[in-house]
């Protein structure tokens, strides 16, 4: 500041009104700021610091060799993770099968029809909310015991893989697909019904397209969810580097996670290596899969 | 047009009016007497309401309300806040049956049928009978689809719906405005727009009757007198039967006026809603028959 402004200030201080600010306020309220800050620095730092120690180490083994040919352990130089990645990508596209219209249709359910009065609907929303913090080895061992084997025997197939994991994320998508929909304002359903839309006409063409892009959102972040879960699969047996891809969805199959796991406890160095880049790819999926859940909030979310 | 009829006779709550005179407000929250009714009913009646009551979880809301309205009318209804206005017009279309809880009692007649038989359906009620709310809402679409959506309902052919687009927009007034942007989205309007295409909307099914539930609160005073017009214009085919806060608006536009109030004669936990008179318009702005009437409408009280 300079002098003859401080000299105005010290003049006006006898007439002022607006008493000044208190220093220890001013002290407290940078120190909230920078507590703020630090924490935002863990855990930027913290992400930063593993991506680029990945980056460091699987980027020599980043090649196209690794989406094209199978794990190997004699071509250790050439071995990829293609099996995994097939793996992936169909295990995701089946839980989407199976996940997606059993999650919304619960939603739609638990918004639209559902009395809270009952005690029933009020026991399934408490065990939704519940469901949805369960350790994904649980899932794993439920999916052992009734999927794999038990009641529905499936095998170690993708089949298997797909409806454990599907409902390891269904809570998660029909916390989600409920959020979207109760965002539908009460006022677009009357003026739909009083048009004389029937209950389920005024569900499928007015709630259900104002609600599909939140839900779309939901249920892609769940997939990327489930794609990176390695403990309910290695429960349930999914196959360790396997030189074939799956073809059915009664194939034994395995996944990224698991080809990850694999390489990673493996001596040889070269296969941390592997680890490393199999991670890589993993995490480009993740991101490509997390921005489209993005670009779709962003450009179809309905505003009201 | 019918002569007005007279007030059938003088009721004690008429000679009651002469205390008002003297600038002392009525005790307002004692009991109603029976309403009066002076409304010539030879003309055809679309509705029929006798003994209407409503009760949300057993608890009443509103207490045996009996008027006729009238085939080719504006009908006003007016009152305070919580006085029942808008939960009656709701039991006109069967509205209140999406409410939980929500109980309709008595007898309302549509062109002679019970509305609320056993065998009536509610959405075919609704077919029948156009709403229009209290904020506009439009559909997140287009303003053709949303005009359209009633009519697809009803399983009209995609060759004729650019015909009955056009023609519910024109008469709702709105097509000049919108012609040439039929495709853009509803939101894209302005609120008096957009309330006149939600107007629009309900006129696509051709109701015979349109249910309008304060429509103007929202809107600034230009947008409420295209609506207003648009109303005058539209009766001639289509009943109104209009809730609204305004008591301008309700003399402006109405030809007969039903005024409610709240009975808290029960306590101030059992807030009652009540009809208290139904009269020509007119008559119930110049010479009401009933005291509570009046000071209502000169604004002692509401």
């Amino acid at each position: 500041m300079s002098t003859p402004a401080k000299m105005a200030g010290k003049a006006m201080q006898q007439t002022t009104v607006i008493p000044r600010r208190d220093p220890a306020d001013a002290r407290k309220e940078r120190g909230f700021a920078f507590l703020m800050y630090a924490a935002l620095a863990i855990t930027f730092v913290s992400l930063a610091a593993l991506l680029v120690q990945i980056g460091l180490d699987g980027a020599g083994s980043v090649s196209t060799n690794l989406i094209t040919n199978f794990p190997s352990k004699i071509n250790v130089e050439s071995s990829g993770v293609k099996s995994a990645l097939y793996g992936t990508v169909y295990l995701m596209l089946l839980t989407a099968v199976f996940v997606i219209p059993v999650g919304i249709g619960t939603a739609i359910y638990l918004e639209e029809y559902a009395d809270r009065k009952q005690w029933w609907n009020r026991l399934i929303e408490v065990n939704i909310q519940n469901l949805a913090s369960v350790p994904s080895v649980v899932y794993g061992l439920l999916g052992l015991a009734f999927i794999v084997r038990g009641p529905l025997s499936l095998g170690r197939t993708l089949l298997a893989g797909a409806i454990t994991l599907g409902l390891l994320v269904l809570p998660v998508v029909i916390i989600v697909a409920r959020e979207a929909i109760r965002a539908v304002p009460p006022s677009i359903r009357d003026g739909s019904l009083a048009l004389g839309a029937t209950k389920w006409q005024t569900i499928w063409k007015q709630v259900l397209p104002g609600s599909i892009a939140g839900i779309a959102t939901g249920v892609i972040l769940a997939l990327s969810r489930a794609i990176g879960e390695t403990a309910p699969l290695i429960v349930i047996g999914a196959a360790v580097s396997p030189r074939f891809l799956p073809d059915g969805i009664n194939s034994e199959f395995t996944a990224l996670p698991i080809q990850i796991f694999a390489f990673s406890k493996d001596n040889d160095p070269r296969f941390l290596e592997l680890a490393s880049a199999t991670i890589i790819v993993l995490m480009v999926l993740l991101l490509a899969m997390n921005s489209v859940a993005i670009y779709l909030r962003n450009r179809f979310e309905q505003k009201w | 047009m019918n002569p007005m009829t007279e007030p059938a006779e003088i009721d004690p709550v008429r000679s009651g009016a002469g205390r008002a005179d003297e600038g002392r407000a009525a005790d307002l929250s004692t009991a109603p007497a029976e309403p009066t009714i002076t409304v010539d009913q030879s003309a055809e009646k679309i509705f029929d309401c006798s003994g209407v009551n409503v009760l949300y979880n057993g608890k009443m809301a509103v207490e045996d309300v009996a008027i006729p309205l009238l085939k080719g009318d504006i009908t006003a209804l007016i009152g305070p806040s919580g006085c029942g206005k808008s939960t009656f017009l709701r039991c006109l279309n069967r509205m209140n049956d999406l409410i939980p809880g929500a109980e309709v009692q008595g007898s309302i007649v549509y062109h002679g049928q019970d509305l609320y038989a056993k065998a009536v359906d509610p959405v075919e009620v609704r077919k029948r009978i156009g709403m229009v709310f209290q904020k506009p809402n439009p559909f997140p679409k287009s303003i053709y689809d949303n005009i359209a959506f009633g009519p697809r309902l009803r399983g009209v052919k995609k060759a004729d719906m650019d015909e009955v687009v056009e023609s519910a927009l024109q008469r709702a007034a709105l097509w000049d405005d919108v012609k040439d942007r039929l495709k853009d989205n509803a939101f894209g309007m302005s609120g008096g727009q957009q309330q006149r295409l939600c107007i629009a909307r309900a006129l696509a099914t051709s109701p015979d009757v349109l249910l309008m539930d304060e429509p103007c609160s929202a809107l600034d005073p230009i947008s409420t007198g295209k609506i207003e017009d648009l109303m005058t214009e539209l009766k001639d085919h289509v009943s109104i039967v209009i809730v609204t806060h305004n008591m301008q608006q309700a003399a402006r536009v109405s030809d007969k006026t039903a005024f409610f109030i709240v009975d808290l004669s029960a306590g101030e936990n059992k807030r009652i809603g009540k009809l208290v008179e139904f009269a020509p318009t007119e008559q119930i702005f110049s010479n009401p028959a009933d005291v509570r009437t009046e000071q209502y409408v000169t604004g002692k009280f509401g």
